[in-house]
């Protein structure tokens, strides 16, 4: 069963509307929004949520004021500055606290708990395109990483278990630890790019990733007639590093005005745009057998 | 006076937005690129790097003949980073996250600090901007150790004007923390109406005034004006959809600069921007 992931780099370029459209057009699949920073997928797929389960990552520290001395160990161990002293005493500043426990280990008093942290929820949920494994970390969160590993899991779990042969995966942003968790084993990264400095920046660092970790790589460019010169630096560029270039899109509206109507871009026309999309499905999707099977 | 340009998301114009503010700026100012995993600014503003510093974190270095095998380090790690396996000790170096636990705990004296990369910190002038950025080493994860290794290097002579990374997780507040007003770049579509709702809730704690620009629109939907006028996040700037704007950004242009019709709107945000640190700091005065 492969796994096909769709990436980035950076953020805007069509990832999600493309995503939402291979969803429509895949089938027999189980769909995966990985980025649980800000997923947006679920905008268009509108899942009926069916299992929700809180997500517990790591520990923060909270210093118990009747227990404190106000001794200041905490605040000399603290490698992340994350402890104050405030006219109400020494408070642990959660957006800093990193979790660590070294001030929890020194302090004298014993006053300092270590509770799990709540960082998000995740959800198994129906779509109109078959099943969404799904999760929102709370605002300022971190640890996406386990929490997209999490995710990738119960996906391949459930896959398996009801005999899917398809995983379709909304990757997460960026470069970092989400998307590090959100590749590995991997069967397919497709890379929607656009034909900017930033875009072609962006390609360039996201085909590192997968190259480290050895995974093949197809690319999209989105947009593609706001500049030439920039199609052509990409064009060479993947010539350069064996990268399939799958198709070229448009700059067009109708990916917005699709959205606004909550569909997706196949579901919103039956021609134009939508056909390319449609040509480009069915080459991504040849590939990622061909891959899985070699 | 610290201003950073947010977003919920990639891809709403965060660095057009920056880059075009620090361009009009009428008082000195320093541009900061703290979108480590994918720092774009310097792009367009292409500055002239002088400096280079490459950015270290500490990690535990294992001396096998002084281990005994005791565990208190594995014990106390929260990241799995050293583990005790039998007689030896092992450790992960990019699990680390530079705590200093292990080596405080170690009874035998066992573990001494060694160094791993987590990227660069790079400066140099625009013109007459001053200009810095971090860059992440490709394949490592941790982000906010390299943003606090930057952040040393803001001039407080200068305003400072930071291109914040998108989405709302812990990069994200780290990068904001601190700044005085928090500009939310975002668009009129339900993907940016979905993302600047949990901009707001994940900068709230930071207690920094924000304002909105609204980039592209024209397209798109009432979700975000809406949810503007409801909530009382006052709307700084809208930026018509245009489709100079998309090729001027893609050939490394910065729009005040390709599109001389657009400065008067920037300089007029860069004053809404002061009105609003302003009248923070005048609250405060008399809170
Ligand atoms: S757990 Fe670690 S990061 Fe958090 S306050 Fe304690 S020492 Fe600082
Ligand atoms: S605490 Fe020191 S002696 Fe004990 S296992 Fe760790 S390194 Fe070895």
């Amino acid at each position: 069963m492969p796994e096909i992931t769709i990436l980035s780099g950076k953020g805007g370029t069509g990832k999600t509307s493309l995503t939402a459209a291979f969803a429509h057009l895949a089938s027999n699949h189980i769909l995966c929004d990985l980025d649980v920073d800000a997923p947006d997928l679920h905008l268009i797929l509108k899942p009926e949520n069916e299992y929700l389960e809180e997500f517990f990552s790591g520990h923060e520290a909270i210093i118990d004021q009747t227990l404190c001395t106000g001794c200041g160990e905490c605040i000399e161990r603290c490698h992340f500055d994350a402890i104050k002293e405030t006219p109400d005493g020494l408070v642990v500043d959660q957006l800093a606290c990193e979790g660590c426990k070294v001030c929890v280990h020194f302090c004298p008093a014993d006053a300092i708990e270590f509770p799990m942290r709540r960082c998000g929820q995740w959800y198994l949920s129906k779509t109109r395109f078959g099943p969404l494994v799904h999760a929102q970390l709370f605002p300022g969160e971190e640890n996406s990483g386990l929490l997209v590993s999490l995710l990738r899991q119960q996906a391949r779990g459930m896959a398996e278990k009801e005999g899917y042969d398809l995983i379709l995966s909304d990757g997460a942003p960026g470069i970092g630890c989400p998307v590090i968790s959100s590749l590995s084993g991997t069967d397919l990264a497709v890379i929607v790019t656009e034909p900017t400095p930033s875009g072609t920046h962006d390609l360039d660092r996201v085909v590192d990733l997968c190259e480290h970790f050895k995974i093949p790589v197809a690319v999209i460019i989105n947009k593609y007639d706001i500049n030439l010169d920039q199609v052509r630096t990409i064009e060479n560029f993947c010539q350069d590093h064996h990268l399939n270039l799958v198709g070229k899109l448009p700059y067009d509206h109708a990916f917005t005005e699709a959205m606004v109507q909550v569909q997706t871009i196949t579901e919103y026309q039956a021609s134009g745009l939508a056909d390319e999309v449609r040509k480009i499905w069915t080459r991504v999707e040849t590939l990622a057998r061909l891959k899985k099977a070699a | 006076m610290i201003i950073a340009i947010a977003s919920g998301k990639g891809g709403t114009g965060k660095t057009t937005v920056a880059a075009a503010l620090v361009k009009v700026w009428d008082r000195p100012v320093q541009a900061v690129d703290l979108d480590v995993e994918e720092p774009n600014l310097a792009l367009y503003l292409k500055p002239e790097l002088t400096g280079r510093e490459i950015s270290m974190m500490e990690i535990p270095l294992a001396d096998q003949d002084k281990c005994t095998a005791c565990g208190a380090c594995s014990e106390i790690c929260q990241f799995k980073a050293i583990s005790v396996l039998g007689e030896y000790i092992l450790t992960f170096p990019e699990m680390c996250h530079g705590c200093g636990g292990c080596l405080a705990v170690c009874p035998e004296g066992a573990l001494s600090p060694d160094t791993r990369e987590l990227g660069e910190v790079l400066w140099g002038w625009a013109g007459e901007i001053d200009f810095l950025m971090g860059r992440l080493r490709v394949g490592e994860a941790m982000s906010p150790p390299l943003m606090r290794a930057a952040k040393k290097r803001l001039d407080s002579s200068r305003d400072v004007i930071i291109d914040a990374p998108p989405g709302v997780s812990c990069p994200a507040v780290n990068a904001v923390k601190d700044t005085d007003v928090i500009v939310l770049v975002t668009e009129p579509t339900p993907f940016g109406f979905y993302d600047l709702k949990l901009a707001r809730e994940a900068f709230t704690p930071i207690g920094a005034p924000m304002g909105v620009v609204i980039n592209r629109t024209g397209i798109g939907d009432k979700g975000v004006y809406d949810y503007c006028h409801a909530t009382g996040l006052p709307i700084l700037l809208e930026i018509p959809y245009d489709r100079q704007v998309a090729e001027a950004y893609s050939r490394g242009e910065v729009i005040v600069d390709a599109l001389p019709e657009y400065q008067n709107m920037f300089l007029e945000l860069s004053s809404r921007i002061r009105d609003l640190a302003d009248r923070r700091m005048k609250e405060a005065r008399y809170a």
